[in-house]
């Protein structure tokens, strides 16, 4: 099953994937562009990952490390499927991510990798925005470059854990006005999902909601006000967002 | 959004957050016409939304870092609001065990204000900002020991139980001067730690415009305003207590984590 969260009609609701169509809770049937999508759970702990593609740790001259690198984003930043995401006007290198979103399902606490599917709820596609021009040598990447609102895209659909059959093989792509930028597959990524969650459930206890951004491949490039980008993986969904420069938010 | 008149409290059972009258010094809480020792009462965190650190915040703070902070890895000192996030499951109310893990011989004891959001709070000006604090709570923002701001692991900032919070929250009101408010930590009674927010780098209301030009904070959040330097230590066994003056006192105590898992309790 497919699902969202959409606001239609003056409400916010529930909804799964029909064909063409939605169907929310109370039955109604409506076209996809009539809704306005949200993320498509209640986020409690925003777990990300940082440089977990070998390719993309090259591109940032970076060598793996043996522990994961993880950082946490609040709420904020968080927007839907078709929305707008703000460029400030005093950016030069503002650039997309697409990842795999892996969203926890219930308690998980000492979890071993080998059970650590158990503790899933299901999938969804991350576009987590990073403005490098914000980028300081505390705490990195500081929040002002991972944390701002609008940079996390999230969505369309959180996908059912059981119809993903095997989520370590999915394709990745992103394109930028129609053309393809970034190319990627979940095989390559350091750290794979059973050993995150193992590693990170040995210092800190997961709870429903909580979602792991697992990282991104290489091919990152800069976006400009007007660009159209499409974050994609292959059975999980195809999340558009738009840049918009700051007269679209009230400033400037 | 949230209102407070006297002081936000959430005990053990209780559905939700109450308002009731406490007396930050004497540590006491009104509660059905009783005056209730904090100690003697189970007490949960008493809100839910996001809780977000400064880093370097204290002027002694980023002092103490001397020379270091124009070499690599960090080659300036930091030119906006560094941020981190405390999750969910570091929240513990005061009196709850903070758990030791078993290869950290000692925790490092990071003594804070918090300053909890009433009401959505984007682009604020300086000079407005104080009205969109609902009011003010202490944070020990426990660390395992770790000496690089770079990129620490957040294994050591974000274990079950690294973030005790409370008491409660002391409406804005009753905290006339935010920026000079005396802060003292304790271990095992002893006074370790002694600074004010007189120190703070950014200032409360400078600090939430800054954060909340690139960042939302909404009714709930927590912001810690920052660290003092010389955080003191404290081992299992040992109990700490952070008191903010006009806030309260937040106590807790450190427990071995095998033994927690294994039912005991101080």
């Amino acid at each position: 099953m497919k699902r969202a969260r959409v606001a239609f009609s003056g409400a916010l609701h529930d909804a799964v994937d029909a064909g063409s169509r939605m169907r929310l809770a109370d039955g109604r049937l409506v076209d996809e562009d009539a809704v306005v999508w949200l993320p498509p759970f209640m986020p409690r702990t925003i777990i990300a990952l940082g440089l977990n593609y070998a390719d993309h740790a090259k591109e940032l001259s970076f060598n793996a490390q043996e522990e994961p690198l993880v950082f946490l984003k609040g709420p904020n930043t968080l927007i839907g499927h078709r929305a707008l995401t703000r460029r400030p006007a005093d950016a030069t290198f503002m650039h997309y991510e697409c990842e795999l979103a892996v969203v926890i399902g219930k308690p998980a606490r000492r979890v071993a990798k080998a059970d650590a599917y158990r503790y899933i709820a299901g999938y969804t596609v991350a576009n987590d925005y990073a403005i490098r021009d914000y980028l300081e040598n505390y705490y990195r990447p500081n929040l002002r470059v991972k944390n701002r609102d609008t940079c996390t895209v999230i969505g369309p659909w959180l996908v059912d854990r059981d119809d993903v059959p095997d989520p370590m093989r999915l394709a990745l792509r992103t394109t930028v006005n129609g053309k393809v930028t970034q190319q990627g597959n979940t095989k390559d990524m350091v750290h794979d999902i059973g050993s995150l969650i193992e590693y990170l459930s040995g210092f800190m206890t997961l709870g429903a909601g909580d979602v792991i951004l697992t990282g991104t491949p290489e091919g990152v490039v800069d976006v400009r006000p007007g660009d159209e980008v499409v974050t994609e993986i292959e059975g999980i969904g195809r999340l558009v967002n738009t840049i918009a420069d700051d007269s679209a938010f009230g400033r400037g | 959004m949230i209102s407070i008149a006297d002081a936000l409290v959430r005990l053990d059972g209780m559905p939700q957050a109450a308002d009731l009258a406490v007396d930050p010094t004497a540590s006491t809480v009104a509660i059905g016409g009783r005056t209730i020792h904090a100690d003697t009462l189970a007490w949960e965190v008493p809100i839910a939304g996001t809780v977000y650190g400064t880093l370097l915040n204290f002027t002694g703070s980023l002092a103490a870092l001397g020379d270091a902070v124009d070499k690599p890895p960090y080659k300036a000192p930091p030119q906006a609001p560094i941020l981190y996030i405390k999750p969910a499951n570091t929240w513990i109310g005061h009196g709850a065990p903070i758990p030791v893990p078993d290869d950290a011989p000692a925790l490092e004891v990071g003594a804070t204000l918090g300053v909890v959001i009433g009401r959505t709070a984007c682009r604020i000006a300086p000079e407005r900002a104080l009205e969109y604090v609902a009011g003010y709570t202490i944070v020990n923002d426990v660390s395992v020991p770790h000496e690089s701001y770079y990129r620490p692991s957040i294994r050591f900032k974000c274990r079950d139980g690294f973030c005790p919070i409370g008491p409660w929250v002391v409406a804005r009101s009753r905290v006339a001067a935010p920026d000079a408010l005396a802060l003292r930590v304790f271990v095992d009674g002893e006074l370790r730690q002694q600074n004010t927010t007189a120190n703070l780098i950014r200032p409360v209301a400078r600090l939430l415009a800054e954060v909340t030009d690139f960042m939302t904070l909404s009714s709930g959040d927590i912001l810690m305003v920052g660290v003092p330097e010389n955080a003191p230590r404290a081992r299992a066994g040992q109990r700490v207590a952070i008191e903010i003056d006009s806030v309260g006192r937040l106590e807790n105590p450190l427990v071995a984590e095998r033994d927690l898992a294994a039912g005991k309790r101080p």
